[in-house]
């Protein structure tokens, strides 16, 4: 069982860049998934968004293949807007950096994703999403400082990081050097200072 | 004496380094650190380094200013979180502790209790914060403490070795806007590499001091190559270590590097922070060779 709830919606008004299209992709999921499907549609209808429908955006051949069949929609805009669970938005963020689409765009995550107990289904995947409750993607490019850390880090790279690998690992990529690479291409890099909120995580 | 005065003063300013000991007799300790008495400005207590468990650096701290050293408390996030964090920075205060390190500190895993939790509820970046807003007489949630708020004097780690040199300015950048006062850097062993890092850094305008890490063997040198992150011992000074091994053993070698890198560096910073790593007899002689006292 998988739940998202759609973030505050001036939240996600204030992050999009208002003089560009948005386009939006809604991902109805996993068997397991509930997502608030009501809401996003008027949020989405309110805003005249252009929107798609799809599943499984945490599988990359379906990405691939949405990103093609959408591929001038998603040339020409600027926010992607996304409302999926955080494997969702990385996934599609990769596959779009991976086809030379991202440039010049900002992929914005929707929705959090909320802790659930029991057995998660398994839905294999490249990435990983930790039901955290407070989606940090989008301020970090789309790769999820939560997961791709081994310290779960949300303010920057500890002074850890070797040859772009992590001391932990010397297998795994430091997250955090992705992450700076990338917002820094962008110039998206900001001096907020994150605090986690582990009371939303029972 | 909070640190960020000396460098006011124009002071350049020389720190050296204690490991507590796996154990609760500080004895030994307090005795190592006399042959540097007067030699440093102060001293830095490590926060069970490298993830190995040691004594806390609280109680060292305290310990060291009560025999009339000045401490730098060091703070890691990896063992702690918020509320005990704040607990300990208030301990310091209480102890009349005024100079800290703030850390985010190298994962459980490394260390010798590699089935520990891993905390990191806060990080450098975070503890800084959190830091100044205790001087501001209020806690993370936003609940107003009694009496006078602490202050302190913070400083922060920088490697100008490391292999993004962007991501180190940037952090550095980051953590003086949260309120870090000034910066020990990761071993340096190339001065050029140095001196590209200040030219970039200098602008930042938080003193930096340049850290030695001592060179005991050819063999720690290739250790901290292979795993040590941002610390970089080029060949010429690993082929110096194994040349002659008996001066190498006697630390004749090591000092000699120590001394020399420390003068041919010094015009760039603001101060030197030695990691003796054991050898604190040793600490004068470098100083000295290195033209700092």
């Amino acid at each position: 069982m998988l739940i998202t709830e759609i973030k505050p919606k001036e939240e996600i008004l204030a992050k999009l860049n208002k003089d560009e299209k948005t386009f939006v992709i809604q991902c109805y999921g996993c068997k397991e998934v509930y997502y608030p499907a009501d809401e996003i549609d008027g949020f989405v209808k309110e805003h005249n968004f252009q929107s798609i429908l799809i599943d499984y955006l945490c599988n990359r051949e379906y990405v691939r293949k949405y990103s093609d069949k959408f591929s001038l929609e998603i040339t020409n805009t600027k926010n992607i807007l996304i409302f999926s669970c955080g494997t969702g938005v990385q996934s599609f963020t990769e596959v779009l950096v991976e086809t030379g689409k991202f440039a010049g765009k900002t992929v914005h995550a929707g929705c959090n994703t909320l802790y659930v107990n029991g057995f998660q289904g398994l839905t294999p995947a490249c990435h990983n999403c930790a039901q955290c409750g407070t989606c940090y993607l989008n301020y970090t490019a789309g790769i999820c400082p939560v997961t791709a850390c081994s310290k779960g880090l949300l303010n920057g790279q500890c002074g850890g990081c070797k040859n772009g690998k992590c001391e932990v690992d010397k297998e795994m990529d430091c997250g955090w050097e992705k992450i700076f690479n990338k917002l820094n291409k962008t110039g998206k890099l900001d001096n907020k200072v994150h605090l986690r909120n582990f009371k939303i995580v029972p | 004496m909070k640190l960020i005065d000396l460098f006011k003063q124009g002071k350049f300013v020389l720190t050296s380094e204690a490991g507590p000991p796996k154990g609760w007799q500080v004895d030994k300790l307090l005795h190592e650190m006399e042959c540097i008495r007067g030699k440093v400005d102060a001293i830095n207590v490590t926060d069970n380094q490298s993830s190995v468990m040691r004594l806390s650096p609280l109680v060292v701290s305290k310990m060291l200013k009560d025999k009339g050293f000045e401490p730098v408390y060091q703070i890691t996030c990896r063992d702690r979180n918020r509320l005990a964090l704040q607990s300990d920075i208030l301990g310091a205060a209480a102890f009349g502790i005024e100079n800290l390190l703030m850390l985010t500190g190298d994962h459980n895993k490394l260390g010798d209790h590699p089935d520990s939790k891993p905390v990191f509820d806060l990080d450098s970046i975070s503890l800084t914060y959190t830091v100044k807003r205790l001087e501001q007489g209020l806690d993370l949630a936003g609940n107003k403490l009694d009496g006078e708020p602490p202050k302190f004097c913070l400083g922060a780690v920088v490697s100008p070795c490391a292999d993004n040199l962007d991501s180190q300015l940037f952090k550095m950048e980051q953590k003086i806007k949260a309120g870090v006062d000034f910066f020990q850097t990761q071993a340096v062993y190339e001065t050029d590499k140095f001196a590209k890092f200040m030219e970039k850094a200098k602008s930042l305008g938080a003193p930096v001091m340049l850290g030695i890490v001592i060179l005991k063997t050819a063999g720690m040198a290739k250790y901290m190559n292979e795993n040590v992150a941002g610390v970089y011992v080029p060949d010429n000074l690993i082929e110096e270590l194994k040349k002659d091994k008996e001066k190498t053993k006697s630390g004749l070698t090591g000092i000699e590097i120590a001394g020399r890198l420390i003068r041919e560096m010094k015009p760039l910073c603001q101060g030197v922070h030695l990691m003796p790593l054991g050898w604190d007899d040793k600490v004068p002689a470098i100083l000295s060779q290195g033209g700092v006292i």
